[in-house]
């Protein structure tokens, strides 16, 4: 039987902090000049999903391997590591 | 108001864990600043790691308990191809006796706060839950210690040594090393499913407390130049799978599909049967080689580990390396302290040491194998199809004499690959690693 992603990131411990810190810089360029796309499906942790009319960030599920900040091809998201302590926690590494 | 040290490390890793050793040895006020809640909480590797590189940190660390999974005494490579493959293993009663842990599986979350306490325990001041934010610099622009983010957080020191892993946020912003580009970079997704260990000693063929490593090549990562890997933990199987990020890029494929997809490998699905996920992680791996390995060092700065890119992807070598330059980092810091001088050129005696050691000369070595994978996605692709086919047709008894099945096989490989194109391959490939 096949695992979905939002399975697997229930398995992990997470110390989450309410402010984001990732944050997708202009809107406008993922909906309109944006062709691939690419963090709808290089994020191993689905961070980003398609809305109506924007890209939604669930930081909360974060893997911090820092894939889409290099992957983006219009360099369109902003993104630092979790405040001190917050973020995942790994249990076995 | 701030602090002042004589050595700031970035990150309680393999690298910044080593040098703080070394220089808590040597008497050296010394702190290592760590993002997450403890040393190794953030941390991830496949799990392997070296006891020789480990010794040449602390001699005695059989002694003091460190928290090893399995004791390595067989090496297999899997070539698999889509739903079956060949394998090729090692394995030798040395590795169980006189040659122990000169390959073990870890767990990083545990090992690297078992190391990090090693470091607390010679002296080292190491504060967790801390990330840095940015360099300070002096007129000259000299580093002359970090800023972090909690409140009047500035720590001011002679020296700092950058050990903050390959996704560095401080190095996109600060610069001290380029961001990488997505095809010098493979992410890999890991996955650590729990089974009995019982069940693991038979279905690795191994006693208690030894165990198996598998690389796996060829059709797992779906025409991607990537690889794959199970490794035996204690209670526990770690299974990896990566690809380079542009890979992932143009291929359009989800890393935590692929990871369900080589779970599903009938060579894979036996060995995991019935065992339970318990974490699920994402990591990058050094990718560029030789070429992409940053400038080490500058005024007032030093880079060790997979911050400054030194992994060797064809042996898995990573964490060894890590500690290896973390060391001679702080060698090079103690000659630095004795000389009273912290310029690039000053340090630069690090990068001269690391150029004599394995790290560069092993680099060096495989420098052109990055390449010869990006280049020749065929191995990932056509070749273990090839591979499938010929050993099937070999394999298969059903009555045609083996020259009828030796000229289909050769009939097929020279419908998907000319004789240009195999000479080409083998040729690369040599060359690649010679």
């Amino acid at each position: 039987m096949s695992m979905s992603v939002e399975d697997k990131l229930f398995l992990n411990r997470y110390q989450v902090h309410e402010e984001p810190h990732i944050r997708i810089l202009d809107q406008e360029t993922c909906m309109n000049d944006c062709r691939e796309q690419a963090c709808l499906f290089i994020c191993p942790a689905r961070v980003y999903q398609l809305e109506e009319d924007r890209i939604s960030v669930h930081y909360e599920g974060c893997l911090e391997c820092g894939t889409c900040r290099i992957g983006c091809p219009h360099l369109n998201i902003e993104w630092e590591f979790p405040k001190g302590g917050y973020g995942g926690r790994h249990k076995f590494g | 108001m701030s602090e002042q040290f004589e050595v700031a490390i970035v990150g309680a890793g393999p690298a910044g864990i080593s040098a703080a050793c070394v220089l808590a040895d040597h008497g050296v006020e010394t702190i290592v600043l760590e993002r997450g809640e403890f040393p190794g909480a953030k941390n991830i590797s496949g799990g392997v790691l070296y006891g020789s590189d480990l010794a040449r940190i602390l001699p005695d660390f059989e002694d003091r308990k460190p928290p090893i999974e399995r004791n390595i005494v067989e090496q297999r490579i899997w070539y698999l191809a889509d739903q079956g493959g060949y394998t090729f293993s090692y394995r030798d009663g040395l590795f169980e006796t006189d040659l122990r842990n000169n390959v073990f599986t870890v767990g990083r979350a545990k090992f690297d706060r078992w190391f990090a306490n090693q470091a607390k325990r010679k002296g080292a001041l190491v504060v967790s839950g801390t990330v840095v934010t940015d360099l300070l610099r002096d007129e000259q622009g000299a580093v002359r210690g970090v800023r972090t983010d909690r409140p009047e957080g500035d720590v001011e020191a002679n020296v700092v040594l950058l050990s903050d892993g390959i996704n560095s946020p401080l190095a996109a912003q600060t610069g001290f090393r380029p961001e990488p580009e997505p095809d010098h970079v493979a992410l890999g997704v890991k996955e650590v499913i729990e089974l009995p260990r019982e069940t693991i000693n038979e279905r690795m063929n191994v006693p208690e407390a030894d165990g198996v490593t598998i690389e796996v090549l060829g059709a797992a990562t779906q025409g991607m130049n990537g690889v794959g890997a199970l490794y035996t933990n204690r209670d526990s199987l770690s299974l990896v799978i990566g690809a380079n990020v542009a890979d992932f890029r143009d291929h359009k494929k989800e890393p935590y599909e692929l990871m369900e997809d080589f779970k599903g490998h009938p060579m894979v699905s036996r060995l995991i049967e019935g065992g339970t996920p318990r974490e699920y992680m994402a990591h990058w791996l050094a990718e560029g080689g030789y070429d992409h390995i940053p400038e080490l060092c500058g005024d007032g700065f030093l880079i060790a580990g997979d911050s400054g890119m030194l992994f060797n992807a064809l042996h898995r070598e990573g964490s060894n390396m890590a500690m290896i330059s973390g060391k001679t980092a702080a060698e090079a810091i103690l000659e630095a302290r004795e000389q009273g001088r912290y310029d690039a050129n000053t340090l630069r005696a690090y990068t001269e040491r690391l150029r004599e050691s394995f790290i560069f000369k092993d680099l060096k070595k495989y420098r052109k194998f990055p390449g010869f994978l990006q280049k020749h996605k065929e191995l990932f692709s056509t070749l273990p199809e090839l591979g499938r086919h010929a050993a099937l047709e070999m394999l298969t008894v059903d009555g045609v004499p083996k020259k009828e099945k030796q000229r289909a096989i050769w009939k097929n490989i020279k419908r998907s690959m000319t004789r240009w194109g195999l000479f080409k391959l083998i040729w690369d490939g040599w060359r690649s690693v010679k």
